[in-house]
């Protein structure tokens, strides 16, 4: 059997529904782990995915989910390939991922260009971020460490607000 | 900070074949890469519940939770390397003390806060220049993980540099036990750019960075931070050395001890 474009759009359809267990309003299409979707000969069908973090605990369940969803969908015996390289960014999640995620409450990732250049900079360029509650840009931040890897914990000094950064990576 | 068994997700990374001495020395590096980085990370973990603010505890947790992170990934290719049928838990959970390869550095007890930021500081920066040359290792998987890796620790260098400059040039109780912290740690440094057969034999295919040239430019960044922090660094002396070989301080079987403790009690058990 030799794959043909539609079952392939119907597979990246079906994982384009699985959510990130960490971040559920998107999927783990539009965060970019799902870097490549390939069927042989016998039909099998082969996803390969990329971790965020070296140490992300949602991989296991986002295996999970992606295997749950095909078998679901009609593609039982599909399996997962982990890939390391190109190593994840943050540049991979597009403009209507990044306004899902504002809507959600989660300021979106800054470009990588706006990071420092210096490894330990004197005075750190902290890159604007708009409150995704009042859009001011009056915020700070207060750790570049939040309640998962992925994010960066801010504050806003308009709303009063404390809200989470998805940071560059 | 064990990990639930994968699921049907097979063997992760393919293992790229070469001569023998090539392969053995192969997993000597990722042992001493992952070991650093395993016991670091247990070592951070420490902290969870106890960090002196709440950002600094989930902020300390996330840095073991990558290194860990980065461990399992580097001691999984470690095992595939091996090929003799032990995979990333079983290297974690299963070998001796004298059978670790990091450095004496990362298995200090975590001391106070001051102590925990500047070694971390000190691993940091050291991690960071190795794993740009990593990156561009001519073996694909390690140059995968370690450009990763290179990523998580740009902001761990980050982090720590901060809390640094922040404690040394604070108050004179920060910045006594930010320089005393120092103090203590800096003959354990040596031994990171330490080099073997191992090196020797990596360096010359392609495989891993020099360590020499890895060094100076270690000390430019750690000079500069520490200067910015209105602290001394100590004058050259004897470098401690050891735990490339297995000779280890007697910190890290009681920290095994705890560590292992799940797996030895009952084997095979997963979650």
């Amino acid at each position: 059997m030799v794959a043909v474009p539609r079952d392939l759009a119907a597979i990246w359809a079906a994982l384009d529904r699985v959510p990130d267990p960490e971040v559920p309003a998107l999927s783990v299409v539009e965060l970019g782990i799902v870097r490549d979707v390939a069927m042989d000969d016998q039909g099998r069908v082969t996803v390969s995915i990329t971790p965020t973090y070296s140490g992300c605990p949602a991989l296991q369940v986002i295996e999970r989910d992606i295997l749950d969803a095909l078998a679901k969908d009609g593609w039982p015996d599909a399996r997962l390939r982990t890939i390391y390289s190109p190593a994840w960014t943050t540049d991979w999640i597009g403009a209507d991922a990044r306004r899902k995620l504002e809507a959600y409450g989660i300021a979106s990732p800054p470009s990588r260009e706006s990071d420092d250049h210096e490894l330990v900079p004197l005075r750190r360029r902290t890159p604007s971020v708009a409150c995704p509650f009042c859009s001011s840009h009056a915020t700070t931040m207060r750790s570049e460490f939040g309640s998962t890897a992925c994010k960066a914990l801010m504050y806003c000094e308009q709303c009063r607000q404390p809200f989470e950064l998805f940071k560059a990576i | 900070m064990p990990r639930p068994a994968a699921s049907s997700v097979g063997r992760p990374i393919a293992v790229t074949a070469s001569d023998s001495t090539t392969r053995s020395a192969l997993v000597q590096f990722l042992l001493r890469l992952g070991d650093d980085r395993l016991v670091l990370g247990h070592r951070l973990s420490e902290w969870c519940g106890h960090g002196p603010i709440l950002e600094e505890d989930i902020a300390l947790a996330n840095i073991a939770l990558d290194l860990v992170g980065q461990a399992a990934l580097l001691l999984d290719l470690a095992g595939a390397t091996e090929d003799a049928g032990r995979d990333g838990d079983a290297l974690a959970y299963l070998r001796e003390a004298i059978d670790y390869r990091n450095v004496l550095l990362v298995e200090l007890p975590k001391g106070d806060f001051a102590f925990t930021v500047v070694r971390q500081f000190l691993f940091s920066v050291a991690a960071y220049y190795q794993l740009e040359g990593i990156a561009r290792s001519t073996q694909t998987d390690l140059a995968g993980i370690a450009a990763k890796a290179l990523k998580e620790t740009r902001y761990h260098v980050r982090h720590a540099g901060e809390w640094v400059i922040k404690l040394g040039d604070g108050t004179d109780e920060s910045h006594a036990r930010t320089q005393s912290a120092l103090d203590g740690l800096w003959r354990y440094t040596g031994e990171m750019f330490q080099t073997d057969a191992v090196d020797a034999a990596l360096v010359g295919a392609g495989l891993v960075p020099d360590l020499t040239t890895v060094e100076p430019r270690w000390l430019a960044q750690v000079t500069d931070v520490i200067e910015r922090a209105t602290l001394t660094i100590p004058a050259a002396g004897y470098m401690q050395r050891g735990g490339r070989s297995g000779r280890h301080t007697e910190h890290l079987g009681i920290m095994l001890a705890e560590m292992q403790i799940l797996q030895r009690s009952y084997p095979g058990a997963k979650w």
